[in-house]
């Protein structure tokens, strides 16, 4: 694509993205430093927020026990979902992008299209399907799978199911970009060599996925470990994540510096999570990918 | 005794007939290029060889097996595709391995081979690359090696040039045929690009259709061509509308505007509607007057190692080459005359129907 | 490729199940003639859907939320085609920096954005306006309008632009009747986008909605946390009956699999 001489550039494009820029820094920027900073605020029942600077908080979050049941929790919860999504979603994107054009849309439609609705209503539909009189439950006892209702809404088990739903999409959506690009010869230079169908999908398909599942994985862990809505509906009150732990601290005690001190440690775990995979990830497939 | 026959395939795609009944019969360590434009069935009929289609009707022998209705990983080609299909995520050595691991060959054996493929195509020592990492030429080579690895009776080449510049396409097909030669593998390449086929094989298949059109060597299919279509497709040629008026056993006179032409031809089921051949190398430039036909140079092109010029006569434009032996051809609006020897002459059906020529 | 055999079918269908199943056990139960939550077993009744238009707090909701879908993806738009065109066009050092700061948002847990926006409207004072509650949205939703506007700016040839200004067309001429049609449906697609993401929002507003500004989506998180009743579900169906419509139109516009995975078709 054409493009102007870096020599010739001037203000221009800095002009023209000035407006969302400034409206970033002033908006976006600002209020993540200054909830850094109140984090490092001390509070007290009485008094509210003292203007003094410690990091007492982040060392009542490393040293409480309470807190590092939550995290251990919102971890293992959130590798559980990435599991889950990677064992279903790469199959089904597998399937999917073996149909005919016009299945091939339409259950791309019927997967992705959950992602555009309210993440309210997805959870709504688990919190009626698990419930004791929900419908699983229901079908479970007509078909004399159990005498007593089994309790999902309110365990973690129930967390894990809802946010699979949730966040399967995203899985699809890494592993269909990175199927879009395989070479179909390729698979006929393996069966051409005499290699069987099974063997082609596992030493010359799956490798070249991998990077799509890898970060795939990624999303999926990062949005699962940061939910709020879905662990805060089916999990209730007692089933702490740290997003909602954040918020108890924010909304209910009050206590600003602790919450935003978890929000801090939140932001940077995902984005160490984020980036630091990617990059593992990229050092890892560079030689072999464009 | 054929080596590789093919028995009236047909292929339809719905109402699409993509192999419209195509039989051939290929000879053991023989170099043979399936040769047509886009869309005359020459990929589809390698990848039945290969197996990656099923034909709708029709037979595939190899080496006296059946194996029209087996999978592609247990026909044993050796498969050289147009994108060269490396697997990005293996190395080059892995590549070359893996028909290998597939056959059972234990590893110091593997090894041995690889080392070997990688010489025969003089890529030794890039082992350890990855494709992503070498050039077109390159990954090319590998992709030869890998198919030659697995020692196979059979090598199928899928226009695999067409991706490489001029220059190196013109070095590969003197390599990939000394190769062959060496190896003495059957070999069918499928190409669109009449000077590929030329150069390597021993017979060409010409395509259209869905059908093969004429099977000789590319001498004889160069020389002698059996319709307009591989007239025009194997080089250029003139072409002039001509009615016949009187023949024997041994010529034709041949009546094209005000001359009569003759031309030795032997062929009973010629018809009085024909066109006359002769291809530009064949007609000599001469001084006005002194030639069988009288023109005036329009336009004059040097390339190189020959001229290429148009001379406008009441025959039409006829197109002449003559070698570039230190004296250029007359300059354009110069007044010239055209010779020829008889024996140059081509003579065929004139296929109105089709609109040809 | 090969086709899919009866195992992978038979898991297809099932995968295609768990993700139907909530939404269409929402949708079922809306239709429920009970006062309470239950399948319409009985045969199907609209008294919930009548209940919902007699629900203040539910459509001044609903209203709240289209009216900020409406100003924040308008103005996420307006900002996101001049830097779309400046880093599409422009070679210039910070272009990869500013446009990872622009998509950030992306990366930001929602709940630390949530805090993130209330401490500074606590601080500047103008918690629980509608205007504050917008720029939120600006900022969440401007990268999924800016990578759909940059994925139809990214493929412009120049040289139409050089054409039509080599014939004799102004600057602003050129860019009106030359550019802005080829990026058209990429804006557009981006806007919507933007709207649906403005409307389906739900985490971050929690921390910066106020009882005077509360979008459809909190008050709906606010009478789930209580109860859970058919209402609720009214509510949902035609949440989920307007997406549906929304994404078969972003689907005929730019196709909902560049929208959503970013290649084409």
């Amino acid at each position: 694509m054409a493009r102007y001489d870096a020599e010739h550039v001037g203000s221009a494009p800095w002009l023209l993205s000035a407006p969302a820029l400034l409206v970033f820094v002033a908006l976006l920027l600002v209020p993540l430093l200054l909830t850094a900073v109140l984090s490092l605020n001390l509070f007290s029942d009485t008094d509210g927020v003292l203007p003094s600077y410690s990091l007492g908080n982040y060392l009542e979050v490393f040293k409480d026990d309470y807190f590092h049941e939550i995290f251990l929790r919102t971890g293992g919860m959130a590798l559980a979902v990435t599991v889950l999504c990677v064992l279903l979603g790469v199959p089904e994107t597998i399937i999917i992008a073996r149909m005919a054009p016009r299945w091939r849309s339409l259950f791309l439609l019927v997967v992705l299209g959950p992602l555009l609705i309210s993440v309210v209503v997805r959870t709504l539909g688990w919190a009626i399907l698990l419930g004791n009189n929900g419908l699983i439950n229901d079908a479970l006892q007509a078909l004399g799978i159990t005498d007593q209702p089994v309790k999902m809404l309110f365990t973690q088990f129930g967390v894990i199911i809802a946010l699979t739903h949730v966040l399967v999409p995203f899985m699809v959506i890494a592993v269909w970009a990175t199927l879009q690009r395989l070479d179909l010869q390729v698979e006929w230079a393996g069966l051409s060599l005499g290699a069987s169908r099974l063997t082609v999908f596992r030493r010359i398909i799956l490798p070249q996925i991998m990077p799509g599942v890898l970060s795939g994985s990624i999303i999926v862990f990062a949005l699962a470990a940061s939910a709020f809505a879905t662990p805060a509906i089916i999990g209730g009150r007692r089933l702490k994540v740290v997003a909602t732990a954040a918020y108890d601290e924010f909304l209910g005690t009050l206590n600003w510096p602790l919450g935003a001190a978890i929000a801090m440690l939140l932001l940077v775990a995902n984005l160490i999570i984020i980036v630091g995979c990617s990059k593992l990830a990229e050092r890892r497939f560079k030689q072999v990918f464009e | 005794m054929a080596f590789l026959t093919l028995e009236g395939i047909v292929k339809t795609y719905g109402s699409i007939r993509v192999i419209d009944g195509l039989n051939l019969e290929v000879r053991h360590g023989e170099f043979l290029a399936l040769l047509g434009p886009s869309g005359c069935g020459k990929t589809t009929t390698l990848q039945s060889i290969a197996g990656f289609v099923q034909p709708t009707e029709g037979r595939i022998v190899l080496d006296g097996r059946d194996i029209t209705h087996v999978r592609p990983e247990q026909r044993g080609l050796g498969i050289v595709f147009q994108s060269y299909a490396l697997f990005p995520h293996m190395s080059v050595a892995q590549n070359i391995s893996f028909g290998l691991e597939m056959r059972g060959v234990p590893k110091a054996e593997r090894a041995r081979r690889i080392t070997e493929a990688l010489d025969l195509v003089r890529l030794g020592g890039l082992g350890e690359r990855y494709p992503k990492a070498l050039s077109g030429g390159q990954r090319q080579r590998v992709a030869i090696a890998r198919a030659l690895a697995i020692r196979p009776n059979l090598l199928l080449l899928d226009e695999p040039m067409s991706n490489l510049d001029a220059k190196l396409r013109e070095e590969m097909h003197i390599e990939l045929r000394a190769i062959q030669r060496d190896l003495g593998i059957t070999t069918i390449l499928v190409t669109h690009d009449q000077v590929e086929a030329m150069t390597m094989s021993d017979r060409i298949a010409v395509m259209q259709k869905g059908r093969i059109v004429q099977i000789d060597t590319p001498y004889e299919a160069y020389e002698r061509p059996h319709s307009p279509f591989a007239s025009a497709f194997l080089g250029k040629t003139n072409a002039f509308a001509g009615a016949v008026q009187t023949r024997n056993d041994r010529c034709c006179h041949v009546q094209v505007k005000d001359t009569m032409l003759h031309v030795p031809h032997e062929d009973r089921s010629l018809g009085n509607d024909v066109n006359v051949y002769i291809r530009p190398e064949k007609i000599r430039l001469k001084a006005a007057g002194e030639g069988r036909l009288n023109g005036r140079v329009r336009l004059r092109v040097f390339l190189g190692n020959l001229w290429l010029v148009a001379v406008e006569t009441n025959f039409g434009v006829v197109h002449m080459t003559q070698p570039n032996l230190g004296v250029p051809p007359p300059a354009e609006d110069s007044d010239v005359g055209l010779d020829w020897s008889d024996d140059d002459l081509r003579l065929l059906d004139r296929e109105v129907a089709h609109g040809q020529v | 490729m090969h086709k899919n055999g009866y195992f992978s079918l038979l898991f297809h269908w099932l995968f295609i199940l768990f993700i139907v199943a909530p939404l269409v056990v929402v949708m079922a139960m809306a239709f429920t003639d009970k006062g309470y939550l239950s399948l319409p077993t009985d045969g199907l009744s609209l008294r919930w859907f009548r209940a919902l238009l007699e629900n203040q707090e539910m459509l001044d909701a609903f209203v709240l939320s289209l009216k900020l879908g409406l100003v924040s993806a308008t103005v996420a738009t307006l900002l996101a085609v001049p830097a779309a065109l400046a880093i599409s066009r422009y070679e210039f050092p910070g272009r990869g920096a500013l446009t990872g700061f622009l998509l950030s948002p992306l990366m930001i847990p929602s709940v630390v954005l949530g805090i993130a926006f209330l401490r500074f409207f606590s601080m500047a004072q103008i918690g629980g306006s509608f205007w504050a509650l917008s720029i939120t949205h600006v900022i969440v939703v401007l990268p999924y309008a800016l990578r759909l506007t940059l994925a139809s700016t990214i493929g412009l040839e120049r040289d139409i632009e050089q054409a039509a200004l080599s014939l004799g067309a102004r600057r602003w001429t050129a860019f009106y009747r030359v550019v802005l049609p080829r990026i058209r449906t990429g804006v557009i697609g981006g806007w919507m986008l933007a709207f649906i993401q403005s409307f389906d929002e739900l985490t971050m507003t929690v921390f910066v909605a106020t009882p005077g500004t509360t979008t459809l989506p909190v008050a709906m998180y606010n009478q789930i946390s209580q109860t859970i009743d058919p209402l609720i579900t009214a509510v949902s169906t035609v949440l989920i009956v307007g997406t549906l419509l929304l994404m078969l139109v972003l689907d005929r516009m730019v196709g909902l699999d560049r929208v959503l995975i970013g290649e084409g078709k």
